[in-house]
């Protein structure tokens, strides 16, 4: 199988504005006649659909959520990139594009990163247009802060709830669409399978959470905006209901799932406390602006925080990285506070914690201000740990947050099936292996504002004539059915151990061996440990209560059945990718000072792999990436 | 810690609730209220009986999710939602009662579920700037007071989660209405629009069996947001505004 990612040609800079100009338009009499059903109302998904909406097209939103305003997208913090270059500091398109492949460890698709940097401006200009109240400076121009990996400050938030206001942003033009009739809206709607129709995907399978009724529903082309898999690992910084279920059902169903090893781990959550633990919580990253990260210089220090004289602290990032400092991208600074831990010297319970400090900050500007910028941080961190932040500094720790990874999709956003199109954090195209700050709200809103709407012609324009699909096709009535028995299943099995407790064990496994170290025997043996997991769990798990109601054991249990056989995939890519890259850090692939060391003639490609039914191993197959604008270097942030 | 817990109970929206007593032992003092019911659920579960069904999903407090009343309180004492409830603030033996949010608006589904699709709907009816993707002018066109900025985001802080109404004795919506009116009109890319907004936002409120604002402040003690009853008073200015404008046929 050969991947054709149809990368338009022409220089970097020509390609986005070479491909619109030669893009197939649907004439406005046309879009009328196509359906799209959107599934997830994140930013990706709200986005697309509200201006998908908005040319013309009949759209169908689903959102398992009892309201597409409560998608994931909703609690991100700290902020979304654009080259708007308002400060003067010397940022531009390209220096956003060449941050976010640097970023990334080379291992993204150039052209789709310089089209996502180049549209990052056009994201500002609409959310502002839809009144999202970015945070002011006194002249009322828009503010900015610096985020992980860059030098310039691009970064535009509202106050720690930027992806709040943005999804709300987005969401209140898809409602604005709803309240017109342009747009049907499922809530309570859960996806559990895709259609395909002689190859093309037609269709979607959904389980209402309120009625447990099952039905399908037709289209000409679906978008899948499903957002990641972290809490495959089950403690993540991701909402309890994020999942694997859309995108890993369009998996079996052929869809190539690309990259799943690139996993995010964020360097500021809250450590964990307890094994009732349900949760992480992070702290935005954009507190490193004004926080120092340090750790005692001296092994089992248990002197409280404020004892610890400042010549006996190491902070640690600035030591090893003095030009980015505590702004290092997140895997860095993730692997590094590891590292001081697995040396002794952690601080907090069980030695699993670093100290973030704004001690200094406060000092310098007043806890008023910096009170304004990061309040609701503070509460959040004083509510949850008991401890005020203004006297001593926070305890923090790495947790997974984003996963890179995701369904591949060529330069138009569509999968290896045709008429599948994946949008956002579902698919794997922008962020390599590694995402730096600021940069997922920017790839969601880029994929459903300005990419999609651009690119879903080239599929629709091929959809002309030809009998309209319907929910009545044999395909539609053999997939509800597959449907129906899966949830039978699990209702079925009768066991006695609680859902909650396989995926805190598939998690455990998965943050021991493929988590911030990974190594050959860990993956091997962790992909036993899920395959005997996964056989208790069909065997032993407790799923009470019936499939014709309200529910909520057995819509956990069907999403931890899809991670418990999704995680597998995620260590047999971890274990092929014998490299280090970004987020996916092989012990065995080190430089001599312990940074990430790639090996670019081997594994400058993306990883694709294709499911060859239940119990074989999938097929990979390799996307070459070609680089034509930038050098491959070795990352250096020191 | 050991808890006596007072949960309702109720099987679907037709079915009549009811007060159920559970023991909650052996919680951790640092686990959050729902992980709390996480417990319990799992040790219902394994000793064969069905769990409490109640809502939660980002469990940091923004997504809005949660709709339960904890010893009364809708979204539970102190600030922020109930999942930013820890035990460490109750007392070892507590009775605590729990039940889901009460309005005649907001449908009880099962046990702690809530039907709040009433707030979307009146979204739907002008909550928003109708504005196309594409058209917008650059960020920087229109500068923003920063006090003017602040004010919109305080009043968009609001995470959608009923608690207001919930809280009130006349299961008023308003806070809500008022926040994103508040939000939306003070900022001049919602000028346009702003008499409309609040006059069909209210107007869709009324319809969907809210009541009005009887000044009694519930909704601003319970709000996990922090909203500020103020927000009722620009949209009471707005929304006669509104009326007005359309009565005397006006066209701004």
């Amino acid at each position: 199988m050969i991947l054709d990612a149809k990368i338009p040609p022409g220089p970097i800079e020509k390609k986005w504005t070479s491909f619109k100009n030669n893009a197939k338009l649907i004439n406005p009499a046309n879009k009328r006649k196509f359906r799209v059903i959107v599934v997830g109302t994140g930013l990706a998904g709200s986005s697309a659909a509200a201006t998908l909406a908005e040319l013309g097209y009949q759209v169908d939103s689903f959102c398992f959520h009892d309201s597409p305003r409560r998608a994931h997208s909703i609690a991100a913090q700290g902020g979304i990139n654009a080259a708007k270059n308002y400060q003067n500091d010397g940022d531009s398109v390209w220096r956003l594009f060449y941050d976010t492949i640097k970023g990334g460890d080379f291992r993204a698709r150039e052209a789709n990163v310089y089209r996502l940097a180049e549209v990052s401006g056009n994201i500002i200009d609409q959310c502002v247009s839809q009144g999202v109240p970015f945070a002011r400076e006194y002249g009322g121009e828009l503010a900015n802060r610096s985020f992980g990996g860059a030098q310039v400050s691009r970064t535009f938030y509202a106050k720690g709830q930027t992806g709040q206001q943005l999804l709300l942003g987005a969401y209140s033009a898809l409602s604005n669409q709803i309240g017109l009739g342009r747009i049907t809206m499922h809530e309570n709607s859960e996806m559990l399978d895709l259609v395909l129709v002689d190859g093309h995907a037609k269709g979607i399978v959904v389980r209402n959470l309120i009625t447990g009724a099952i039905s399908s529903h037709a289209a000409d082309t679906v978008l899948l905006c499903t957002g990641g898999y972290s809490n495959a690992y089950y403690l993540s910084t991701n909402a309890r209901g994020s999942n694997v279920t859309a995108t890993w059902r369009a998996y079996k169903r052929g869809a190539l799932f690309a990259n799943p090893c690139y996993t995010q781990i964020h360097p500021t959550c809250i450590p964990v406390a307890g094994d009732y633990q349900s949760k992480l919580t992070l702290m935005s990253e954009s507190l490193r602006n004004d926080g120092r990260v340090w750790v005692p210089k001296k092994k089992g220090d248990n002197r409280a925080p404020g004892e610890i004289p400042e010549d006996e602290r190491d902070y640690y990032l600035e030591r090893k990285y003095p030009s980015y400092g505590n702004l290092a991208p997140r895997d860095i600074s993730s692997r590094s506070a590891k590292e001081v831990c697995d040396e002794g010297r952690g601080v907090g319970p069980g030695g699993l914690g670093v100290y973030l400090d704004l001690g200094g900050a406060i000092k310098r500007l007043g806890k008023h201000v910096i009170e304004e910028r990061y309040g609701n941080l503070f509460e959040m961190y004083g509510n949850i740990t008991g401890e005020n932040a203004y006297e001593r500094p926070m305890r923090i720790f790495p947790a997974l947050h984003y996963t890179m990874g995701g369904l591949w999709v060529d330069y138009n956003l569509m999968s290896n099936i045709p008429g599948l199109h994946v949008l956002g954090e579902a698919n794997f195209s922008d962020h390599g292996a590694n995402r730096l700050g600021a940069s997922a709200l920017m790839q969601g809103l880029a994929d459903g504002y300005f990419v999609i709407p651009n690119t879903l012609g080239e599929y629709l324009s091929t959809q002309f004539g030809g009998s309209k699909v319907s929910t009545e096709l044999p395909e539609f009535k053999k997939t509800e059915q597959e449907v129906r028995e899966r949830v039978n299943m699990l209702l079925s099995v009768k066991g006695c151990v609680p859902v909650d407790e396989f995926h805190r064990q598939l998690g455990l496994i998965l943050w021991d061996k493929c988590g911030m170290a990974r190594d050959d025997a860990g993956l091997r043996l962790a992909i036993n440990e899920i395959r005997a997991l996964r056989d208790r769990f069909w065997k032993e798990v407790a799923v009470p209560g019936t499939g014709t109601d309200l529910n909520q054991s057995l819509e956990r249990a069907g999403r931890v059945a899809d991670f418990l056989e999704f995680g597998e995939l995620l260590c047999l890519d971890a274990l092929t990718r014998e490299e280090s890259c970004g987020g996916h850090f092989r012990v065995e692939h080190q430089t001599p000072d312990g940074e990430a060391l790639r090996h670019d003639d081997k594994f400058a490609s993306v990883f694709a792999w294709r499911h060859q039914g239940d119990g074989n191993a999938p097929e990979l197959v390799k996307e070459p990436l070609q680089y034509e604008a930038v050098h491959l270097a070795t990352r250096s942030y020191k | 810690m050991n808890f006596h817990l007072r949960l309702w109970r109720q099987d679907s929206k037709a079915a009549d609730g009811r007060f159920e007593d559970i023991e909650a032992r052996d919680i951790p003092a640092e686990c959050s209220f729902l992980e709390m019911l996480d417990i319990v659920n799992n040790r219902l579960v394994v000793s064969g009986q069905e769990p409490v069904s109640f809502e939660s999903d980002c469990r940091e407090g923004i997504c809005g999710t949660c709709s339960i009343v904890i010893n009364g309180v809708p979204q539970g004492p102190g600030r922020g939602a109930a999942c930013q409830v820890y035990m460490r603030k109750f007392a070892e033996g507590d009775t605590i009662t729990v039940e889901p949010f009460r309005a005649g608006a907001f449908p009880i589904l099962k046990d702690l579920v809530v039907d709040r699709s009433a707030y979307d709907r009146i979204i739907r009816a002008g909550g928003f700037i109708d504005e196309h993707t594409g058209g917008a002018p650059d960020a920087s066109a229109t500068p923003i007071p920063k006090p003017v900025a602040d004010a919109a985001m305080d009043a968009a802080a609001c995470i959608g989660c009923g608690a207001c109404a919930a809280a009130c004795p006349n299961s008023s919506a308003m806070l809500f209405v008022g926040a994103k009116v508040t939000h939306l009109n003070l900022l001049p890319q919602g000028k346009p629009e702003a008499k409309k907004r609040a006059r069909m936002m209210v107007r869709a409120m009324e319809a969907e069996g809210f009541g009005n604002c009887s000044n009694y402040y519930a909704c601003e003690a319970v709000c996990p947001a922090n909203v500020s009853a103020s927000v009722i008073a620009k949209l009471n200015r707005d929304y006669i505004a509104g009326e007005f404008a359309e009565a005397v046929g006006a066209i701004d």
